[in-house]
């Protein structure tokens, strides 16, 4: 056994609790008076304090003990949570979440103690003693200290206290059975000075790594002598296959009150019972004899246990994940192993379609048909496995905003919607940093202060809504705030200023392609930079970002109301549908969900505006795109003086891509270009066709 | 005395050497995809068993003219920490041992060749093999 396996563990639940911790604190500030909220704290203060102990985080223990006894205090009714007390938490919470990234990083706990956090914690918890001096508070305090110190109080009156037999722990190690070799082990070595001892450990129903601690208890026991059997068996123990008591035999030369000492000096263990054993074997009929009659009487005593220590935890349980459901956790490594196999499968398969024509027999166009829907099933099944809801990444802003509000001095409320739709765990991953910048964006810029937004006659506070939902093969994110919205004119004169174009270009320019502007690197219009944003970087990263996952942003903005941030992002990366062209020599794939409609169209319908190019189609002008001329494509006169133009449509802009023949829908496996290509624009990525050549994927944002 | 191993390659009348250290493999020339506003050098991508991999002409890369493909035209892949990248050179000709110490600085050389993208000067029986440096020629583009 290793503590490193337990570390992953560790981690992953330390950052399920501090979520919950983060949530519960802030719903805490809402309603300071929630008992029920100011226990789920304490409860979840205290299970972290069990497992870093566990793992021998120190300072992480120490941090959420001094936690938990200020939480003691206020569940107690000594003094009550105020905001103060929530920002003390906050930052509590802050340096738990160092300590675990640290952990994640380097696997230990790093030298950062948080003093001046322990002493303000120790503070509190000492004003609130005088505060409530009374009767009631010395008594509560003295129960707390009493639970805290209480191995090292027991240990103090020693063995007196170990033997003693005690109705709810029962010495279980008498009802242990040796087997002969055993015996004769223990003859032996009693020879020679040896003390057989049965212990039986009680380890604490809070003990969140069972298996750990039973591990760290073993080590423990292994420097002082030998142990010669355990119930459960060792195997039992590393699965966590037991209740929570361990019951051991153990040869050592040490006396019983030092190995008392030792086991119940270890954190999370709720009680030791320990004996002595005068050698079972010499009477060894007798020995047994009494032994089952304990067996018998023990055993009643055990099943009354075990039952109220079950519902007990089912208790636990259904307190600690409220929605629960019976899951596995994967590597995400392994999940992109089994969507690439998929995508190799789904290459073959077209191939495999492709030769259909020189077999023929329709037995074989069956099992292609097959294949195809099983293909099909399949890659929808590992799809599904690697969706996250969102909430996973909107969990995180609450907080955020909070702390963004008060530094601002504004008044700010947060809504979020659509926590529950669900994206690739890829872009889950990637998306939370161009949110976190949309979201300070519309706290600082977009709301104004509360003054102005009374002047305005505005409600004072603030509202930013963050939604999320589905919409066809896209999940479109939104960032909306009902702040001052953004002036076009004042883009227009800084872009203007900024060189990026004449007065003379900018009259022409609709309201949404100066908004664009706003994308473009070093574009800030804020007067003034502050703490939070406006330094001038921004908007074009998130916008790099979003495309980099092939997605899109738009901007919607109304002066004096609020503007909105709409993100289009793919369901899926890696497998979409698309549609075949060819452009002279070459082959190139259109994602399909971009295609509006395709037209054939003759040379004669397509008028010039402004020299550019375009079409009337059904009321609407649409520039048309001659792919073969921006893509380069070598090529020879054609004559043809009717064109098939394929209809694409981004947001809300429409273009016409001119192609010299369409081949067909496909499904495709997007592959990168790799990073030596990365910068390429008009290309989003590469696909293999079923004959092995390469095809390369347009990248509509850029096209448009 | 330290050896090393080098893939030697023509390139014109020339010859280079690549370190075999950071050669992946050798393909025979295969049905190149050209990429759009890559740079001229880059050929395209190749599909190698499932991978996608940008491809660059030597020649080219090293400022020598063009040439028509021939049988003897292969795509050597090579890795650098950064990248994986095929290379294709007019032949490669056979892999040799080489002793560091016959080596010459390329600095003392005097020579218009871009000194990032060779790592030093060889000599095997009489002939001088150009060692390429790889990450030079890759990375830096």
């Amino acid at each position: 056994m290793d503590m490193e396996q337990y570390l992953d563990i560790f981690i992953e639940e330390t950052k399920e609790h501090l979520q919950h911790l983060n949530e519960s604190i802030l719903e805490l500030e809402q309603d300071t008076e929630d008992a029920n909220l100011i226990n789920e704290i304490f409860r979840i203060a205290h299970t972290l304090k069990g497992m870093a102990g566990t793992m021998g985080f120190m300072k992480m223990q120490k941090l959420t003990h001094d936690m938990e006894n200020v939480l003691s205090e206020i569940r107690n009714g000594h003094f009550k949570a105020n905001s103060e007390l929530i920002d003390v938490l906050f930052k509590c919470l802050d340096a738990l979440e160092v300590y675990t990234d640290e952990i994640a990083s380097t696997s230990s706990e790093g030298d950062v103690t948080y003093t001046d956090l322990l002493s303000i914690l120790a503070r509190i918890l000492e004003e609130g003693e005088a505060a409530f001096a009374g009767v009631d508070g010395t008594k509560e305090v003295a129960s707390i200290t009493e639970e805290v110190l209480q191995p090292v109080e027991t240990s103090g009156s020693g063995v007196t206290v170990a033997s003693e037999d005690d109705e709810e722990f029962p010495r279980k190690f008498e009802t242990i059975k040796l087997d002969d070799f055993q015996q004769s082990t223990i003859h032996k070595a009693t020879e020679v000075g040896f003390k057989l001892y049965g212990i039986t450990i009680y380890i604490s129903e809070k003990c969140v790594l069972k298996s750990a601690r039973a591990f760290v208890l073993f080590k423990a026991l292994e420097e002082l002598g030998e142990i010669i059997k355990t119930s459960p068996a060792v195997q039992d123990i590393e699965d966590e296959k037991f209740d929570l008591d361990i019951s051991v035999f153990i040869l050592t030369m040490e006396p019983m009150n030092k190995v008392y000492e030792i086991i119940s000096n270890l954190s999370e263990i709720e009680k030791v019972v320990i004996g002595k054993i005068e050698e079972p074997f010499v009477e060894a009929g007798e020995q047994l004899l009494v032994t089952d009659k304990a067996t018998c009487k023990v055993d009643e005593q055990s099943k009354v246990k075990s039952k109220v220590v079950e519902e007990k935890k089912v208790e636990v349980v259904k307190k600690e994940k409220p929605k629960t459901s019976k899951t596995v956790r994967v590597d995400i490594e392994r999940l992109d192993t089994l969507m690439n196999l998929v995508s190799e499968l789904i290459i073959i398969k077209n191939s495999l379609e492709n030769i259909e024509g020189h077999k023929g027999g329709s037995s074989f166009n069956e099992s292609v048909e097959y294949l195809e829907r099983i293909t099909t099933n399949l890659h929808d099944a590992v799809m599904k496995v690697r969706m996250v809801p969102v909430e996973q990444v909107f969990n995180r802003f609450p907080r955020m905003i909070r702390d963004l509000a008060k530094k601002l001095g504004k008044e700010i409320e947060l809504e979020l919607l659509g926590k529950e739709t669900e994206l690739d765990r890829t872009v889950i991953d990637e998306i939370g940093d161009p949110l976190l910048h949309l979201l300070r964006n519309a706290a600082d810029h977009g709301l104004e202060t509360p003054e102005d937004r009374r002047v305005a006659g505005k409600d004072v506070k603030g509202k930013i809504l963050l939604k999320a939902y589905q919409d066809g093969n896209n999940v479109i994110i939104e960032v909306k705030d009902n702040g001052r919205g953004i002036k076009a004119d004042k883009i227009l004169d800084k872009a203007i200023r900024n060189g990026i174009i004449t007065a003379a270009e900018g009259e022409n320019l609709k309201k949404e392609q100066i908004l664009d502007f706003l994308f473009m690197p070093s574009f800030s219009t804020a007067s003034e930079v502050t703490d939070v944003s406006g330094r001038g970087v921004g908007l074009d990263v998130v916008k790099t970002k979003i495309q980099a996952l092939g997605g899109s942003i738009d901007i919607q903005t109304e002066e004096g109301k609020g503007s909105t941030f709409i993100i289009r992002l793919p369901l899926t990366l890696a497998i979409i549908q698309a549609l075949m062209v060819s452009l002279g020599e070459e082959k190139y794939a259109i994602p399909l969900n971009t295609i509006q409609t395709i037209e054939k169209i003759e040379e004669e319908e397509i008028k010039k505006v402004q020299n550019n190019e375009v079409i009337v189609l059904r009321n609407k002008v649409i520039p048309i795109i001659r792919l073969d001329e921006i893509l380069g494509v070598p090529r020879n006169e054609s004559e043809d003086h009717s064109l098939i133009v394929v209809i694409v449509k981004k947001g809300e802009k429409l273009a016409g891509f001119v192609v010299d023949e369409l081949i067909g829908q496909q499904e495709i496996v997007i592959k990168s270009l790799g990073k030596y290509l990365s910068n390429i624009q008009l290309i989003a990525g590469a696909t293999i066709l079923g004959d092995g050549e390469v095809a390369l994927i347009l990248d509509i944002n850029t096209l448009i | 005395m330290d050896q090393k191993q080098y893939v030697i390659v023509k390139l014109d009348q020339e010859t280079y050497g690549i370190d075999i250290q950071q050669v992946q493999v050798i393909e025979r020339l295969t049905r190149i995809t050209r990429v759009p506003h890559a740079p001229s050098f880059v050929k395209g991508v190749i599909n190698l068993r499932g991978d996608i991999i940008p491809v660059m002409s030597l020649r080219e890369r090293l400022d020598m003219a063009r040439a028509e493909d021939t049988n003897d035209t292969r795509i050597i892949i090579v890795r650098t920490k950064k990248h994986v990248m095929g290379l294709i050179v007019d032949q490669v000709k056979e892999v040799l041992d080489l002793d560091l110490q016959e080596m010459e600085n390329v600095r003392e050389f005097s020579s218009k060749i871009n000194s990032n993208y060779i790592k030093a000067l060889g000599k095997v029986d009489g002939e001088i093999v150009i060692l390429l440096n790889i990450d030079g020629i890759i990375d830096e583009a």
